[in-house]
C-alpha cells in the first residue's frame, strides 16, 4: 500500500468535503453520523471505481470545486450533475474515467441535484476517527483536519495505480433516481405524529413546501402552510434521539427534514422520510420545492430492497 | 411518570424510540438505562446503535436485517427477566469547577436572583449528586439533574452567544458542562479545567448517560495544574 499525491485542490467551491458512509455507534455520546447525504451516489461511485463501497469520496456541493491531478487516477461522479469537465471536455455522471497526471476536474454548475460523489480509485489516504473518514464540521474532526477543503490541499490516494484498469465503466442510468426541482419523498407517519391535529397531517402530506436558503447537512428547513399541533401540547418535547430523515416540526409550525448532522432534538416529529428516499433528500437544494407521501413500512421495506438489489447486482457484474 | 406499558413509537424505517415515562425524573431514566445495557450486553442480528435519553431509548437497526414486530418481541423478552440480568453500579465522577469571576460570570446574578451567598449556591451545587440524563445538543454535552429545590432558576432571559467551553452552568433544575464553545442559555457558575470531549481517544466523552457526577471547588490558581 502506498500512499500518492493525487489531486491538488484548485478552487473549493461553497462546500466540498470528505465524507464516507457515516460514524456510527457514537450517538450515545451526543457525536452525529455525519457522512454522505445521497449514500446511494456515494456508494455508486465507489463501486465504478473499484473501491468498497463505503470508502471515503468527496461531497461536491452545487458548483466551482476544481482539482488538478497530480497522478494517473480514476475517477468517477455520482448524484448530481455538476457539469464536471476533464480539462474541457465534459465527463458523464456515473461513469469511471482515467484522469492522467496534470488534468485539471472541475465542476462548472448545477444541471441537477446538489451534491455530487467523486470517487477516486483506491480511496482517500485518510485517518479514520471513531471508525469513519467524514467530516464533522462544527466540532471539527475528520475528514482532512475537521474542515471543508479548501484552494491549495494536497490529497493523497491509496495505491491509485492499482486501479488504473477500471476506466470506462457505467451505472445503469434506468437504475438511478430521477432530479428535478419538484421532489416527492415518501414517508412513515411518528414518531409524535399523533399529538398533531388531523388537519396538521393533511396540510404536511397534501402541500408543496418551499427550501429554504437556511438549509445545510443539519436540516432541509422548509416553509409553507403551517402544520398545526394538538392545542393540549407545548412547543417542544422531552429531548430524546432522533435519526437523519425525521422531521420535526418546531413552535412556528414549519417542517425541517434532519439531517446526518444532529443527534438528539427536542422538538416533536410529525413523520419520517424512509430510507430508500434518503438519498434523494441529500440532493434537495434551496429554492426547490417539496412535497411528501405516506407510506406503510411494507412498502419503504420494499423500496429499500430495490435499491440495495440494484447496489447488489452491479456490484456483481464490475 | 413511569409507565407501566413501555410506548413504541416508529421513527421510520430503520428507527423506534422506546419510551419509558412521560415526565424527567431519576427512575424513569434509570430504567432507560437498564434497557440501554441489556441491549448492549445482548447482541441482537441487525441492531446498529443506542442512543439513551432522558425518558426514551432511541434504537437504530438495520431492516434488511430485522423487522421491527421482531425488535420489539426482544424487548418485550427482555422486560419479562430484567431482574436476572446485571446491571453495573453507575460510575461516580468528580469535576473540579473555578467557581465565580470570569470563569463562572453568572455566579453572583444567581446568588443574588436567590438571596443568598455566593457561598451557598457554591456548597448547594457542590453538595448534591447529580445522574447524567443525557449526552447531547453537542458531542460530550451532559444534561445532568436534579439541583436542590433552592437553585432552581429560570433560563437567562438573552442567550449567551459564545459559552466558553468547561462552562459549567444551570438551568431550571439542571446542570450541564459545555464541552466546546457554543452558544447558550444557562447561567454560568464556573468553569472546569477537564476536557468533555476528545475525538482521538475511546470513549471519546468524559461522562456517559447514567454517571453520577459530584463536582467540587478548585482556586482559579489550580485551574491549569487540572488541564493535564
Amino acid at each position: 500500500m502506498a500512499a500518492v499525491e493525487t489531486f491538488e485542490v484548485v478552487a473549493s467551491g461553497p462546500l466540498t468535503t470528505v465524507q464516507d458512509n457515516g460514524r456510527f455507534g457514537y450517538g450515545r455520546y451526543g457525536v452525529p453520523p455525519s457522512g454522505a447525504l445521497d449514500t446511494f451516489s456515494l456508494r455508486t461511485a465507489n463501486l465504478l471505481v473499484g473501491n468498497s463501497e463505503n470508502e471515503a469520496c468527496l461531497e461536491i456541493t452545487l458548483f466551482g470545486f476544481k482539482v488538478k491531478t497530480l497522478t494517473d487516477v480514476a475517477i468517477a461522479v455520482a448524484g448530481a450533475d455538476l457539469q464536471a469537465c476533464c480539462n474541457d471536455k465534459s465527463l458523464d455522471v456515473c461513469t469511471s474515467y482515467i484522469l492522467k497526471k496534470g488534468s485539471v476536474l472541475s465542476f462548472r454548475g448545477i444541471k441537477g441535484g446538489c451534491r455530487s460523489y467523486l470517487a477516486v480509485g483506491g480511496g482517500l489516504y485518510l485517518p479514520e476517527v471513531m471508525g469513519s473518514r467524514s467530516t464533522n464540521l462544527s466540532s471539527q474532526f475528520g475528514g482532512l483536519e475537521g474542515r471543508p477543503l479548501q484552494k491549495g490541499d494536497i490529497l493523497f490516494a491509496i495505491s491509485p495505480h492499482l486501479h488504473l484498469n477500471t476506466g470506462g465503466k457505467t451505472f445503469p442510468q434506468a437504475w438511478t433516481p430521477l432530479y428535478s426541482n419538484e421532489w416527492s419523498l415518501r414517508v412513515i407517519f411518528g414518531p409524535q405524529d399523533e399529538q398533531f391535529t388531523k388537519k396538521g397531517k393533511k396540510t404536511f402530506i397534501s402541500s408543496p413546501y418551499h427550501v429554504s436558503a437556511h438549509s445545510d447537512r443539519t436540516g432541509i428547513r422548509l416553509t409553507g402552510p403551517i402544520i398545526e399541533r394538538s392545542p393540549e401540547v407545548d412547543e417542544s418535547i422531552i429531548s430524546e434521539g432522533v435519526i437523519s430523515g425525521t422531521i420535526q416540526v418546531p413552535g412556528d409550525a414549519q417542517p425541517i427534514i434532519i439531517l446526518a448532522e444532529i443527534v438528539t432534538g427536542g422538538y416533536r416529529k410529525i413523520a419520517t422520510v424512509i430510507t430508500a428516499d434518503l438519498p434523494l433528500a441529500g440532493q434537495i437544494k434551496p429554492g426547490d420545492s417539496v412535497r411528501f407521501e405516506q407510506v406503510s413500512l411494507d412498502m419503504a421495506y420494499e423500496a429499500l430492497q430495490e435499491m440495495e438489489e440494484r447496489i447488489k447486482k452491479f456490484r456483481v457484474s464490475t | 411518570m413511569s409507565y407501566k406499558i413501555v410506548k413504541y413509537r416508529i421513527m421510520g424505517d430503520r428507527s423506534l424510540i422506546v419510551e419509558l415515562g412521560d415526565k424527567i425524573s431519576p427512575e424513569v431514566n434509570r430504567r432507560v438505562r437498564v434497557l440501554d445495557i441489556t441491549l448492549t450486553q445482548n447482541p441482537t442480528e441487525g441492531l446498529v446503535e443506542t442512543i439513551p435519553a432522558y425518558r426514551s431509548l432511541l434504537i437504530i437497526y438495520d431492516p434488511l436485517k430485522i423487522n421491527v414486530s421482531l425488535l420489539k418481541q426482544r424487548i418485550e423478552d427482555f422486560q419479562k427477566k430484567i431482574e436476572d440480568i446485571h446491571i453495573p453500579e453507575p460510575k461516580t465522577m468528580e469535576i473540579p469547577v473555578v467557581y465565580g469571576g470570569d470563569y463562572g460570570p453568572d455566579l453572583e446574578w444567581v446568588a443574588q436572583y436567590h438571596k443568598m451567598s455566593i457561598e451557598e449556591v457554591i456548597h448547594l451545587h457542590t453538595e448534591t449528586i447529580y445522574q447524567v440524563y443525557m449526552i447531547g445538543f453537542t458531542p460530550g454535552h451532559p444534561y445532568m439533574a436534579e439541583l436542590p429545590n433552592a437553585l432552581i432558576t429560570p433560563r437567562r432571559e438573552t442567550p449567551r452567544t459564545n459559552v466558553i467551553r468547561g462552562s459549567v452552568a444551570i438551568a431550571k433544575n439542571q446542570t450541564v458542562i459545555y464541552p466546546v464553545e457554543s452558544p447558550g442559555g444557562l447561567h454560568i457558575l464556573g468553569r472546569t479545567p477537564l476536557t468533555l470531549f476528545n475525538p482521538s481517544k475511546s470513549p471519546p466523552a468524559l461522562l456517559e448517560m447514567g454517571n453520577l457526577v459530584r463536582f467540587f471547588s478548585i482556586e482559579k490558581e489550580e485551574f491549569k495544574q487540572w488541564q493535564q
